[in-house]
């Protein structure tokens, strides 16, 4: 059987009704793997063998229930107790910690089975996986292009039927822009919804766990799972977490939805534009409100991101030193050498970019011109927000201004690059929750994504609304064609 | 504001970067671009505003003063490239 | 005629919190363990790990402004101090640069009777780096060691206004300081140890110019003596500098104690940029008065109280008052023997004279002193007994000290019983009398000398025993 093809949510229906053990899963999925990962390359590691003993050993127990027995992938900025955590990094290319994340503590407590370590770009910064110190992951839907980043791996992963579903981070994008290159769902949750302990951090005040699957109630199924206060997060909120799955209910009658056309300016092409206004006439045929907004700010949300993110970057980053752990030059012979040279050969050239820039952007004489007005300008982002959730629950943009662009196109081209995350960036500024479902290709054939933005901490407004449009669109039913299909 | 050389070499200095004159050349190239991007922040005027430097409405998150275990010596030292007495081993300071 | 010079001297002490664990993680801050023992993800600085700020540290940090007569603002914040060093594992230091704990604050010192009052500009919370070990000296060891055991311990760094103007107000204000933490309960203060240390900024300048002179930033100042000594040391330095029409550069010098002397630590002074901003790791705190109050209500007494409370209630002379106002278990050890011997002045004799002088000869403190506070009564009633002279309570109270021996087994074990006997001393002064006829002689001759004398080979012949009051009357009695 291909249960490779089969969400979270079949699959806990196929273990509890006895047609399958998690150990035909873990192979199925192996096998797949083994078919596809030569195209994909999703994978740095893979956890064969400690993953069928796990899928034995609860299929030892005869009891399933939530994920337990079904497997997943993480992407590796996610530290693993005893297996290899790279963040894609020469530096870190045979770190191995001896403590786990508190994300994917939730879910291997649950039962769940991690199969391995996905790709990204190096230290999560990057938007194609090129960034990556060791090879470009592919993007199932044409092999010629990237999955997008920073989480590609996990991405393309999920797409081509490699894993079920996988964690990951967002920073500016990292899960919402790989989601729509690669036609699935990705969540970042509100800033403080998912711990980050254990999760090796880019930039602190911007970083959120969350979640690519193939559809909204595996999203919604996980997100339960993994949310909630972690007394070793400090910024962890102490605040409920729903039961999610109960506003899957297809209704958005009277939901009142916004579309901010600053978000339908900067660049967006004509079929992606065209594809997310078409899913507002859905929403619209479906009861809800909709209506256009301004959010004025939205242009400088991104060189704003682009002073915080490298300022907290450059000091996140500046414990890779040599000492403890990591890449050391050996040759060195005093302190002072041995640092600069462990970094300079440790860190690809993107990392030590934004190293450089955050460094400048805090340093003496530069810190209010640049780093300080970012953050004045972060609240005002903040605020445009704020206004419009006044009066409306929900928003809805495209997530990226194009779909997904070919290998090498944008490598040397670094504020091009930047710009993919125009969209999605905003987000992580003012700390909301943001999905991107698919919501049609392009003249490519390549999938579009959809946008749904909303309150802080109101997930469950976004997965009602992604539900209901899943519900009455057939656009996650689409496969890569190239992929050989996932759902036939 | 285009980012000399010689400010390039400073920078990476504070960073600890052994940067190569090539990479030196490209990234004041680079920065300079992106720091001209940034530039348009200066079209607000943000007198007024306070920064915003989180962005939950958390203050004091506190724990008990009590004392956990933490990691064994052996995995504390475990991925260093150097170890010496149970210690981490540096080359020397100055 | 040369130039008359001032001193100008300000401290920035680094006290360690006594907590049981780290001030952002769990680990223990127990001295003395293997290398590397007390140390988890977070404090050696592995990716992913997170701060979370101990409760007690911040209350500590209240505790510390209260006592310090310092401003606690209603809202304060981390931020982290970046720069690259071993023993610094995460590449910056978890600190408060602009929104401190405390602001100004100050306290009082006492030097030659003279009060003055010591500005203090700041206190805050921070992390305390590693330990780095070295193979001899840092600038010839081919290598270094580092242990994270200390690493991330809470630390409050106290800065004070450069009010000092001697190195006598410079250590009267660390001595002061370091009671005033100790009656707090915040640090246990152990200079040795490193849980108390402290930095010197010192200048001089011509007395009467209202701008500072070049500072010097000296480090390494781990006893009293060596921060007075090092003062001296550093200010003559700059005045000869400047009496030579030298140039003073701004630096960071440390105390070389075996030398007794201050060297620069950096040939070329790197210019720092620390970077400091926000850490977006912990969420700011907020202090409510109600907080400030409620530990307010529940401060111990502090030094200045106690104090005043020795003068007024024991009518104490101010300068035995501030000696055993030093340390909390100084006062206690005190306040314990007056309830079993209400001779106040008494006791503070014997506590700033021998008790003093036996615990600064074996570096001893207060609290590991092997006579309790009532074996010292028990000694002081045997005193007023008659048991014992005060000479002979010398050598009982050394013994005491040596061998935690209580006073009566003491002067059993040695036979130290006082001799008032006048039949027993009659027989000894004979003899005395006897062997010294050209003193006696000397004595019928008015010379007063020679009665002393004789009265000093009666003891002699006792051992200390006799009583020397007795000794007087049968002396003269046999010689008149």
């Amino acid at each position: 059987m291909d249960l490779y093809k089969f969400t979270i949510h079949e699959l806990q229906d196929k273990l509890q009704a006895g047609e399958i053990s998690s150990e035909d899963i873990v192979k199925s999925l192996f096998s797949r793997i083994a078919d596809m990962e030569d195209k994909v390359q999703a994978f740095i590691t893979l956890c064969e063998a400690a993953a069928l003993k796990s899928a034995r050993g609860i299929d030892g127990e005869g009891q399933y229930g939530g994920i337990k027995g079904i497997p997943y992938g993480l992407k590796d900025l996610f530290c693993t107790r005893g297996i290899k955590t790279t963040c894609a990094s020469r530096m870190l290319e045979n770190f191995v910690p001896s403590y786990e994340s508190t994300a994917s503590c939730r879910l291997n407590e649950k039962g769940g089975i991690l199969l391995g370590k996905l790709n990204l770009d190096e230290f999560a910064m990057g938007s194609s996986t090129e960034q990556s110190a060791f090879f470009p992951s592919r993007n199932p839907w044409d092999w010629e292009r990237v999955p997008g980043g920073s989480s590609g791996g996990s991405a393309a992963a999920v797409a081509a039927g490699e894993i079920p579903y996988a964690l990951a981070s967002d920073t500016g994008g990292s899960i919402r822009q790989p989601a729509s290159y690669c036609g699935i769902v990705g969540l970042k949750p509100t800033y403080g919804r998912v711990s980050r302990w254990g999760v090796a951090a880019f930039a602190s005040s911007l970083d959120q766990v969350g979640i690519l699957s193939r559809d909204v109630r595996d999203c919604a199924l996980i997100l339960e799972i993994i949310a909630g206060k972690d007394p070793l997060d400090s910024t962890s909120a102490d605040i409920e977490v729903p039961n999610y799955s109960a506003f899957l209910d297809g209704e958005v009658k009277g939901m009142r939805i916004a579309y901010p056309r600053e978000y339908f300016r900067q660049g967006v092409a004509e079929s992606t534009r065209a594809a997310v206004m078409k899913a507002l006439h859905k929403f619209e045929e479906l009861g809800a409100i909709v209506e256009e907004v301004s959010l004025p700010h939205s242009e400088y949300a991104l060189p704003a991101y682009y002073i915080v993110a490298p300022a907290e970057a450059s000091t996140n980053l500046a414990r890779f030193d040599g000492v403890r752990y990591g890449l050391r030059d050996s040759e060195a012979d005093n302190v002072a050498d041995m640092f600069s040279s462990s970094r300079a050969q440790g860190f690809g050239p993107e990392v030590k970019r934004r190293i450089m820039l955050g460094t400048y952007a805090l340093s003496s004489g530069y810190y209010d011109a640049y780093y300080l007005k970012a953050l004045k300008v972060r609240r005002l982002i903040a605020q445009d927000f704020e206004k419009v959730f006044r009066d409306f629950d929900l928003i809805v943009s495209p997530t990226t201004p194009t779909t997904a662009f070919k290998l090498g196109e944008q490598i040397d081209d670094t504020l091009t690059l930047y710009l993919n995350d125009a969209l999605t960036v905003p987000v992580n500024m003012a700390g909301l929750p943001g999905i991107s479902i698919p919501c049609g290709l392009d003249n490519d054939a390549l999938p579009v994504g959809m946008q749904l933005i909303s309150w802080a901490f109101d997930e469950a407004t976004l997965f009602k609304a992604a539900y209901a449009f899943e519900q009455n669109t057939d656009y996650h039913r689409l496969t890569p064609v190239s992929g050989g299909g996932i759902n036939g | 504001m285009a980012l000399s050389l010689e400010e390039v070499n400073h920078v990476a200095t504070l960073a600890r970067l052994a940067l190569s004159e090539d990479e030196k050349t490209a990234l004041a190239e680079q920065l300079s671009l992106i720091l001209a991007y940034v530039e348009r922040l200066n079209e607000l005027d943000t007198g007024e505003i306070e920064p915003l430097i989180h962005i939950l409405p958390v203050f004091n998150v506190l724990r008990k003063d009590e004392t956990l275990p933490g990691s064994s010596q052996e995995e504390i030292l475990a991925n260093a490239p150097l170890v010496e007495e149970g210690q981490y081993k540096v080359p020397r300071i100055i | 005629m040369a130039k008359e010079f001032e001193t100008v001297i300000g401290l920035e002490v680094h006290a360690e919190l006594k907590t049981e664990s780290k001030i952002f993680c769990s680990c223990s801050t127990a001295f003395g363990s293997e290398p590397n023992t007390q140390v988890c993800p977070f404090c050696a600085g592995f990716p992913g790990a997170l701060p979370v700020l101990n409760e007690k540290v911040l209350e500590l940090a209240i505790r510390t402004g209260i006592a310090l007569n310092c401003e606690i603002p209603e809202y304060c914040k981390f931020d982290r101090k970046n720069y690259f060093y071993p023993d610094l594992p995460a590449a910056y230091q978890i600190s408060q640069f602009d929104q401190p704990i405390c602001k100004n604050g100050y306290l009082e010192i006492d030097v030659d009777g003279k009060e003055k009052r010591i500005r203090i500009n700041r206190a805050h919370m921070e992390e305390d780096a590693g330990k780095l070990v070295h193979q001899g000296d840092i600038t010839t060891t081919p290598f270094s060691l580092v242990d994270l055991n200390r690493c991330g311990i809470g630390l409050l760094e106290i800065v004070s206004e450069p009010d000092m103007r001697s190195a006598r107000e410079a250590r009267a204000y660390l001595e002061k300081l370091r009671s005033i933490l100790l009656f707090a309960g915040v640090s246990d203060c152990k200079m040795q140890e490193g849980s108390l240390r402290c930095d010197a900024n010192v200048s001089v300048r011509p007395t009467g110019q209202k701008e500072l002179g070049t500072r010097s930033e000296i480090k390494n100042l781990n006893s009293f003596r060596a921060l007075e000594r090092a003062i001296e040391y550093e200010a003559r330095r700059h005045i000869e500098a400047i009496e030579d029409g030298e140039e003073l550069v701004q630096e960071t010098r440390t105390w070389d104690e075996e030398k007794q002397l201050t060297r620069s630590m950096r040939s070329k002074e790197e210019a720092h940029d620390y970077r400091y901003f926000p850490d977006p790791d912990l969420p700011p705190l907020k202090i409510s008065r109600e907080w400030i109050e409620e530990i307010r209500s529940q401060m111990p007494e502090l030094p200045d109280a106690a104090r005043e409370r020795l003068v007024e209630t024991y009518g104490l002379p101010h300068y035995d008052a501030a000696i055993l106002t030093t340390t909390p278990d100084y006062l206690e050890y005190f306040d314990r023997v007056i309830r079993l011997y209400p001779d106040a002045k008494l006791v503070s004799n014997w506590m700033m004279g021998e008790l003093n002088k036996y615990l600064n000869q074996t570096n001893r403190e207060i609290s590991d002193c092997l006579i309790k506070a009532e074996n010292l009564a028990e000694m002081l009633q045997l005193i007023d007994a008659g048991t014992i002279s005060g000479k002979m309570a010398k050598s009982v109270f050394e013994e005491m000290f040596n061998s935690g021996k209580t006073a009566p087994e003491v002067v059993r074990e040695k036979g130290l019983v006082q001799i008032s006997d006048e039949k027993a001393l009659s027989d000894i002064i004979e003899s005395i009398i006897n062997d010294n006829p050209k003193v006696v002689e000397d004595y019928c001759n008015g010379k007063g000398k020679a009665f002393g004398f004789l009265v000093g080979q009666v003891m002699k012949a006792t051992r200390g025993q006799a009583n020397p009051a007795v000794v007087n009357k049968l002396l003269k009695e046999k010689l008149d």
